[in-house]
């Protein structure tokens, strides 16, 4: 995982709440057995007619937009399924930062676990952003080492879990730092604590 | 005295391989469960960094999400079988167990867990699965989890994780005749929402849910990430215990049995324990249920409408879930046509789920132009199911009656719902597209799928008559 410290780029607003995975990465694209190239398939069914035209009511490929880097999004964002295709579609387009007012858990810790800056604030921030953004060039400057968004000279300070920060910051693979502890869990193992039959 | 403590704490304490202030806690993982689409970036990650799987013993893969539910010798999708291919490849490299799509153990994996008895109380069970959750229903703490956590559980059969915060759902009263587990947990989630237990791992208590069996006990569990819980779990009893008797990966010497089911049983919430929050529903006032929307929120009762827009304050979330649905403000339930219907998936194709189903269509016939399927939960389920002679009940009304996988439920085998079509479904998401691009899915139990292949539309099952019961 790459190590990240701060990221300023243009917002792109998803106002809607309750955004499901199914919606982020659709089914059909769950086949590949690579953990790349997802990008081209996020929200698929939101963006393209059966026959992969675009379509006009949804509006991630509008010419405004182009280039944006951080999401602000709405409550509950990435719901249901497991999959870590969410994040890599997402990370794949080009985003590096989701804001929203709340996360699923599963959908947080995949996010983090690929490096990208998930944010929970405030829903009346995530509002102003959001109509802000509308204008397509509204940019927001993250910095994780002082926890703060910028916006248009504003300064909102965020919460986030010092360690999951660390790791952010530092790029830690969490595997390696498991295998640190492997004397732990070998002790753990012999312990007899653990499984049942 | 001791602190009593919930089911929750207990588990987690017990698996707490290392704790450091301020950090998440790494715990032991006790059963891995695997399957072709969420392991194949996680295996060759493990190949990259030259790692092996630590615990082979403890990790068991099937095969499921993709596999055909008929023609299984001929994989069509070329992508497909290049997924199962590569778990077969992943599974012998690394020496883990499979069973196969053509294993006589295979199935949903959240169906084959319990079956084979690798799902036991106290045990900690995660998949790359969000309905992992199904396995709490035998007091195991089961939770799903993403592919980068999967190579870490492969690596090291350990994960990170806060402790949890505790939540009782608290079911009061009994069930009234007809209503079903699948009607309770939709009935939690409409009345409490699709986040209520965001953050939590819930147990479910009260006389409703002691009264289930194991298989709705299971589908309760499994609907709780509907609920924005990871896990969701009911503390073991006796039916427990007798439910895994005799099971593949349990003790069956009986020394050895009766102290491991005293263990098993020593995990249940002691009496006034405290939990971070209580929740309460009152299970005498639901009716059975059907999700009209596009989340496992927007479900009413059968005698209920869709909503009115005026009446609601996420009024766009609303109109769009209407219109995605092709359905209008105020509509009643019992007025909404369908045209397929799909008995299958980890909530409902457990044997009791198919037999309740084929005793409502016994004698009767799937209205006409309805395309209806049943996908057993396993191989093991088809067999026993005919044995019953329900694949016989089913085929005469004019159901299929398929082999054993996910299917319909997310469509990514061929059991694609068409744009437009309209399934009354027992799975577990209604999502935009999740059956299939523009599918529209309605939620329900089996009951209430099999009285509307009859009938096609909704009806309320509970003054449906029934021929005799299936023994
Ligand atoms: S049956 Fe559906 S919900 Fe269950 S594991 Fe399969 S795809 Fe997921």
């Amino acid at each position: 995982m790459e190590a990240v410290e701060k990221h300023t780029g243009k917002v792109y607003p998803l106002n809607r709440d309750n955004v499901d995975t199914d919606q982020i990465i659709p089914k059909q694209f769950l086949k590949r057995i690579e953990r790349t190239g997802f990008g081209q398939f996020l929200f698929y069914n939101w963006r393209f007619d059966d026959d992969g035209s675009l379509r006009h009511d949804f509006d991630l490929d509008n010419e405004k937009y182009e280039g944006a880097s951080v999401m602000v999004a709405g409550e509950n964002f990435g719901c249901g399924s497991s999959r870590e295709h969410a994040p890599w579609s997402l990370l794949d387009f080009g985003f590096k930062v989701i804001i929203a007012p709340s996360f699923a858990d599963i959908f947080y810790s995949n996010a983090l676990k690929n490096g990208i800056i998930v944010i929970e604030a405030d829903k009346d921030k995530v509002d102003e952003w959001q109509d802000k953004a509308q204008s397509g060039d509204f940019q927001l400057s993250v910095d994780l080492v002082e926890q703060t968004v910028t916006a248009d000279g504003e300064v909102y300070k965020f919460d986030i879990p010092s360690y999951h920060k660390e790791k952010l910051i530092n790029g830690w693979d969490d595997i390696s730092l498991t295998l640190q502890l492997e004397d732990k869990i070998n002790q753990y193992e012999e312990s007899g604590r653990m499984g049942i039959s | 005295m001791a602190e009593k403590k919930t089911i929750i704490e207990k588990i987690w304490e017990d698996h707490v391989v290392h704790r450091d202030e301020g950090q998440p806690d790494l715990i032991y993982i006790d059963q891995h469960l695997v399957h072709e689409v969420t392991s194949p970036q996680a295996f060759e990650g493990l190949r990259l960094a030259g790692r092996k799987v630590r615990r082979p013993d403890l990790t068991f893969a099937t095969m499921d999400h993709n596999v055909p539910t008929k023609d299984r010798e001929n994989v069509k999708d070329e992508i497909s079988a290049k997924q199962m291919d590569a778990l077969k490849k992943n599974c012998a490299d690394f020496g883990v167990k499979l069973a196969d799509m053509f294993h006589p153990d295979q199935g949903i994996v959240h169906i084959i867990g319990p079956q084979l008895g690798l799902t036991q109380p106290g045990k900690t069970i995660v998949c790359g699965d969000s309905h992992t959750s199904t396995h709490g229903a035998f007091g195991a703490l089961a939770f799903g989890i993403g592919t980068s956590e999967v190579e870490h559980v492969l690596a090291t059969q350990t994960l990170y994780g806060d402790r949890p915060k505790t939540m009782n759902v608290k079911v009061n009263g009994p069930l009234g005749a007809g209503v079903t587990a699948k009607d309770l947990i939709l009935a939690i989630i409409a009345k409490f929402g699709v986040k209520f237990g965001t953050g939590y791992v819930v147990e479910y208590t009260g006389e409703a849910v002691q009264s289930l069996s194991m298989e709705g006990r299971m589908t309760v569990c499994n609907m709780s990430i509907e609920g924005g819980a990871r896990a969701g779990l009911i503390s073991p009893d006796e039916k427990t215990v007798d439910f895994l008797t005799g099971r593949r990966y349990v003790p069956k010497e009986e020394e050895a049995f009766r102290a491991i089911s005293e263990k098993w049983l020593s995990y249940a919430t002691d009496e006034g324990a405290a939990y971070d929050k209580t929740i309460e529903i009152d299970a005498t006032e639901i009716e059975p249920q059907v999700s009209w929307g596009t989340n496992p929120g927007m479900v009413v009762p059968i005698s209920g409408a869709t909503p009115s827009v005026d009446a609601v304050d996420n009024k766009d979330e609303i109109t769009r879930a209407l219109s995605y649905m092709d359905l209008t403000e105020n509509q009643p339930i019992t007025s909404i046509e369908i045209d397929h219907v799909f008995i299958g998936s980890c909530t409902n194709s457990r044997v009791p789920d198919l037999k309740n189903a084929a005793e409502i269509i016994k004698g009767k016939k799937v209205k006409d132009g309805i395309k209806a399927i049943v996908v057993p939960g396993s191989f093991l389920v088809k067999s026993e199911a005919e044995e019953l002679g329900l694949d016989k009940i089913f085929k005469e009304a004019g159901f299929e009656w398929r082999d054993a996988g996910c299917s319909a439920c997310l469509g990514m085998n061929d059991d694609i719902i068409p744009a437009g079509g309209r399934c009354a479904s027992t799975s577990n998401r209604n999502f935009e597209g999740r059956q299939g691009n523009g599918a529209r899915t309605h939620l329900v139990s089996p009951e209430m799928a099999a009285a509307a292949a009859i009938e096609g539309r909704f009806v309320d099952v509970r003054s449906y008559t029934t021929e005799e019961k299936i023994s």
